[in-house]
């Protein structure tokens, strides 16, 4: 008999359908990763296990654990069931752990409603896997709030309410998405260590985690499955088309061509460049400080860093959307006023920003004809903007039939075609995309990159390219600049980041990536610790408190930025360091 | 926290300060003065008035004479009542509306959360759906409609509670009024419950404790309230001043001798002294009971608690 | 416009919407038409006639008040009158609150902090007795009423407009208009104004029962509409002071000024809905 079994699971919500007659298996101590793009139902197979779908579902099949159907038990034998014999890891820590109380209160009324301790023992054992998990002060974060823990903290108390309880299978749904990369693998190395015999359910859109960390894999294409097999069999051999899709599109870190360096002017240049926030009460935030960096026409540069390395706020500042307060940006040999109001016209069609939000890039009230021809308004009034406008939507990939929809009538991907259609038709000199494609499914990412590359190949547009995800950089940038709290910590060609990266931050980096294949090597947390608050960052060299190599120069001294063999580098062991990828 | 305590209470003077500005610089421009409508006054008597009330004095003088006098607690004498000052009237009749409006805003806190809750836990049920209706209906009917048609009901046809105020005694008096004030806002404090437990019951957090299997009355408990209070909380200053604002109609229709009655009279009476000191009471009031709400606010949020 | 008829397309799909609204507006017309139908008007007093009980025959629909007058005029008189005043009261909060609230929230920065500062300040006076003061040291000037009204509703409509407007200011498609060189004017009457229609009509549709409330209160203390003219305030006073004999005079007014404002809350409550959803869509 199996731990888990899932026999003809159906989900409808009215007429559409969530789960389609799935079915499928989970044994005891295994490791089974589900995946699927969004809207395949993997979520609300996961909810439908413990019982959490909300009402308005209508549900049918059979969810049996140890042999018995909870599906449509009574609440009462589903408390009974939840956290003792199965438990769940939500995705995002800081919405999942609630925000009026101490970690501590919170996780020893798991203990109590389930008798598993009473009087002075569940303090005692709340604060024991509070250990367990990582959390070195144990005692005193038991009376810490979440908002006072960082992301990946969080994710561990996540993680310890969930294992209190002794489950015999842990849920994960998206455990780390909400997370830098840095930090997940440290996460996704936690979760192993920590379950002993449960079996873990992950849940992901990953393909690079299930590789690494999943026996078994089940992969879901709109409510249905349509391949499960090992791991190392389906990435070697997928059987079903999506499977196929799925891998194809998943970018890889570890191998693929790289670009070669584009050789011409540059055309867009920020120098020595910084920006501050006024925080209340905590004076000066320094999102950007002494930071210098060029795009060339018909290149891509990306720009890289987890949460809080100021990368959005150098372009916005290079944007003029927010003003620098020192430094310069040049555009084509000619300096640009520091904020967009105070540019002319003619300056600022030739910088476009496309965002990471698609539909929240565009107005609500305005059709997708309006919004594509607002720009051409401006510049070429009384113009005919038909024509144009039916042309560079034919060039992002929508017809005709789109040309009266409204933003909430399209899908992601097509809200950001026509964001980039809006960014184009002025026929710009920069792009700049912030986290563009980050919420895209990938096949759907794939295309956008695509888009891009064309496009880029037939103007000689030069692009900025800002994205967590490293294993995308390395498909589609020339260069790279890593940031690491605000300052660049590595500026270099694709070719000689990807296998000789000189910082050992950028050197970290790239090992925490998972690659989408279980025989390659990926997603090592080399790092610990998390981003420091960029309020108050640690004196030398920044990285210093996390970095393996730090010696006494790197906590007193701050590294300048150098150049070694074609790579700018801001570290004092840059040259010592350097080995094969 | 203490600091921030503080901070607010010294950012509650400038308020304070322009609500006395304003009502005095009101009281002052009227055209016609208290004493236009009594039979007409020897001049020298009349001078005589209006040096004994300082009328003689230019404006900004009496304005720092009253202040002088408010600091001191002295809201000057009535106009109508010869023999009291402003200070003794509020002092007497204060009392009774504060029981009145502290048991209505009792009741209504109770009942409000209790009856916001448990329709919460059965959103879109019939049962839910017949409270929140009833409930905007004690919303939009004005106490003023409210009191006399529940008199008319319940004591002059059933006469099952006394209808009016002087001549009896005992706690039954005290039920028609309370309930009267307290009943539009129990359905307010019903409906913002509902709305902001519906709110916190389907956040991540609660899905969270829900798959902790800790049970409906442990979640609501330990995990939903607080949160849920939060909008409920920022309405405690709104209702404070429907209830004052209530407690005069109440007062008046019930021919109870509280605060709000001296208040309808005094305007109507053109009594200006009394008028001003009551208002100016009222706002101290209203200030001071909403520097309390706030400071509330820390005590249910960790995260404002911080600041 | 396209704004208006699409917020309008919208709302007409809700039910609640449709009835609510209906409702209001068949009154509306009752009341202006209902007058000229009846053989008396609200000042004509007839002493043979003094506080009889509503009845069909005798012409008096409603029944009389205490000096004989026909309460079937006089009570349509009073929604007119209260409907007049609420309207023209919320239109000046309209003005007032969405001007304020508009110039606040695009200036954003320092002059935003005051301007919302000063609105803080005025919340936490106790403004009804201070509109009970201007109106007893102002002798009941009808003027003023619209004044007072429109002087206690102003604050929210300037909350919410400054609100809407400052994040509407920060939303991507707005950056993205001005990256693309569109004028600050441009800006305002094509990105931010369309988004703040829906909101502010929803907050108007529930300022109005508030003005409704504020009037009918102050003419029930006696210090707002005064005799001959009538508001359904001053009936519902009148109506108290006899309705230990003549309890029409309390429930009819009563009952008809609970219909309006309930017709009010409701049919915003259901607006906010309709919004909401789009909104969240």
């Amino acid at each position: 008999m199996s731990l888990l079994e899932i026999d003809r699971l159906n989900i409808r919500y009215g007429e559409q359908v969530a789960v389609a007659d799935l079915s499928f298996a989970v044994e005891t101590g295994e490791s089974v990763g589900l995946v699927g793009e969004s809207g395949s139902g993997k979520s609300q197979t996961a909810l439908a296990i413990l019982g959490l779908l909300p009402r308005s579902a209508t549900i049918s099949g059979a969810i049996r654990l140890a042999g018995r159907d909870i599906l449509g038990a009574s609440e009462k034998v589903l408390d009974e069931v939840r956290a003792r014999r199965v438990a769940m890891v939500f995705q995002d820590p800081m919405q999942a752990l609630n925000p009026y109380l101490q970690i501590g209160q919170a996780l020893c009324q798991i203990l109590s409603t389930h008798g598993l301790a009473s009087g002075a023992a569940v303090r005692a054992r709340v604060i024991e896997m509070l250990r367990r998990v990582g959390l070195a002060d144990a005692e005193r974060q038991f009376r810490a709030y979440p908002h006072q823990l960082s992301g990946g903290m969080r994710q561990r108390v996540m993680i310890a309410s969930a294992l209190l309880g002794e489950p015999e299978l842990l849920v994960a749904d998206e455990p780390t998405t909400a997370l830098d990369v840095t930090v997940q693998a440290q996460i996704l190395e936690l979760l192993e260590e920590v379950r002993d015999n449960t079996a873990l359910l992950l849940i992901t859109h990953d393909l690079g985690i299930v590789a690494g960390r999943c026996e078994r894999m089940l992969v879901l294409e709109r409510g249905r499955l349509v391949e499960e097999g090992l791991t190392t069999s389906v990435f070697s051999e997928p059987k079903h088309r999506h499977t196929q899709t799925l891998i194809a599109a998943a970018p890889r870190l570890d191998r693929g061509a790289m670009l070669a360096p584009v050789e011409a002017e540059n055309i867009l240049e920020i120098h020595d460049a910084e920006v501050s926030y006024a925080e209340r009460g905590h004076g000066q935030l320094k999102a950007v400080q002494q930071l210098s960096v060029a795009v060339r026409a018909g290149e891509t540069v990306a720009i890289v860093g987890e949460s809080g390395s100021g990368k959005s706020s150098l372009v916005r500042a290079a944007l003029g959307l927010v003003p620098l307060r020192a430094g310069q940006v040049v555009f084509c040999g000619a300096a640009l006023a520091n904020t967009v109001q105070s540019r002319a016209a003619a300056v600022r069609s030739d910088l476009q920003l496309v965002f990471q939000d698609p539909v929240g890039s565009l107005n609500p009230q305005m059709q997708v004809h309006a919004i594509v021809a607002e720009p051409l308004r401006v510049h070429a009034p009384g113009l005919s903007r038909a024509e144009q406008v039916d042309a560079i939507l034919d060039k992002v990939g929508l017809d005709d039939s789109f040309l009266t929809r409204y933003p909430h009538e399209l899908s992601g991907g097509q809200a950001q075609r026509v964001a980039i259609a809006r960014a184009l038709i002025m026929q710009p000199r920069v792009l700049i995309c912030d986290e563009a494609v980050a919420a895209l499914d990938g096949s759907v990412r794939k295309q956008i990159l695509e888009l891009l590359r064309d496009v880029q190949r037939e103007t000689g547009l030069a692009i900025l390219f800002i994205t967590h995800d490293l294993a995308v950089v390395r498909a589609i940038s020339h260069r790279v600049l890593v940031m690491y709290l605000g300052r660049l910590v590595e500026l270099a060609a694709s070719e000689a980041l990807f296998t000789r990266a000189r910082h050992p931050y950028t050197q970290a980096l790239l090992r925490a990536v998972p690659v989408p294949d279980p025989t390659a090597a990926g997603g090592y947390a080399s790092l610990s610790g998390e981003p420091p608050s960029i309020i108050s960052p640690p004196g030398g060299c920044a990285f210093h408190p996390r970095c393996v190599h730090a010696k006494n120069i790197c906590t007193t001294t701050r590294p300048s930025t150098r150049v070694v063999d074609d790579v700018t580098v801001a570290c004092h062991r840059a040259d010592e360091l350097l080995q094969p990828h | 926290m203490l600091r921030y305590a503080l901070l607010r209470l010294l950012g509650a003077i400038p308020t304070l300060l322009l609500v006395i500005v304003l009502a005095f610089l009101m009281v002052h421009a009227a055209p016609g003065g208290p004493f236009d409508d009594e039979r007409v006054l020897p001049p020298e008597i009349e001078a005589n008035i209006a040096a004994a009330y300082q009328l003689d004095q230019p404006l900004p003088q009496q304005f720092l004479q009253y202040i002088s006098g408010l600091l001191r607690g002295d809201l000057g004498p009535s106009y109508r009542y010869r023999d009291l000052t402003v200070s003794d009237l509020i002092g007497s009749a204060f009392p009774l509306s504060l029981k009145l409006g502290a048991m209505a805003m009792l009741l209504a806190m109770l009942v409000g959360v209790g009856v916001g809750t448990f329709a919460a836990l059965r959103q879109n049920s019939l049962l839910d759906r017949a409270l929140m209706t009833l409930a905007m209906t004690g919303i939009a009917i004005p106490v003023f409609v409210l009191a006399p048609v529940l008199v008319l009901l319940l004591a002059v046809h059933l006469h099952w509670l006394p209808a009016g105020w002087s001549g009896t005694t005992g706690g039954g008096r005290f039920i028609l009024p309370v309930v009267s004030l307290a009943l539009p806002q129990i359905a307010h404090i019903a409906r913002l419950t509902r709305a902001s437990m519906i709110d916190v019951l389907a956040s991540d957090f609660v899905r969270t404790a829900r798959a902790q299997g800790l049970g409906t009355r442990t979640i609501v408990r330990l995990h939903a309230l607080k949160p849920a209070m939060l909008p409920v909380l920022s309405y405690m200053g709104p209702a404070i001043a429907a209830i004052l604002t209530g407690s005069v109609v109440v007062e008046e229709i019930f021919g109870i001798p509280g605060l709000g009655q001296h208040f309808v009279r005094g305007a109507l009476n053109r009594d200006y002294t009394l008028v001003l000191g009551i208002v100016v009471f009222y706002a101290t009031l209203v200030i001071l009971l909403n520097l309390i709400v706030d400071l509330l606010y820390g005590v249910i949020d960790p995260r404002i608690r911080q600041r | 416009m396209n704004a208006l008829g699409r917020f309008w397309s919208r709302a007409r799909q809700s039910r609640a919407v449709l009835f609510c609204g209906g409702l209001l507006v068949g009154l509306v017309v009752v009341a202006m038409l209902g007058p000229f139908l009846s053989p008396h008007n609200y000042l004509q007093t007839d002493f043979n006639n003094i506080l009889s009980a509503p009845s069909l025959t005798d012409g008096h629909p409603f029944g009389t008040d205490d000096l004989g007058r026909d309460l079937f005029v006089r009570t349509l008189l009073g929604v007119q009158v209260t409907i007049l005043v609420a309207l023209v009261a919320s239109a000046v909060s309209l003005v007032i609150g969405v001007f304020y609230g508009a110039v606040a929230g695009l200036t954003g920065g320092r002059v935003d902090a005051i301007m919302m500062r000063f609105v803080d300040t005025l919340y936490a006076l106790p403004f009804i007795f201070l509109v009970i003061l201007l109106m007893v040291a102002f002798e009941r000037n009808f003027f003023l009423i619209f004044v007072a009204i429109g002087a206690v509703n102003w604050l929210d409509m300037a909350r919410i407009v400054r609100g809407q407007t400052l994040s509407l200011r920060e939303r991507e498609f707005v950056q993205a208009a001005q990256l693309s060189g569109v004028s600050f004017v441009r800006i305002i009457l094509r990105h931010i104004a369309p988004n703040l229609v829906g909101v502010v009509i929803v907050y108007l549709t529930l300022t109005i029962p508030q003005a409704i409330l504020v009037e009918s209160f102050l003419s029930f203390l006696g210090l707002g509409i005064q005799e001959p003219q009538t508001s359904l305030g001053a009936l519902v006073d009148a109506g108290v002071n006899h309705m230990e004999g003549a309890s029409w005079m309390l429930l009819i007014p009563a009952a008809l000024l609970a219909l309006i404002l309930l017709c009010f809350n409701f049919l915003g409550d259901a607006l906010r809905d309709v919004f909401d959803a789009r909104q969240s869509r």
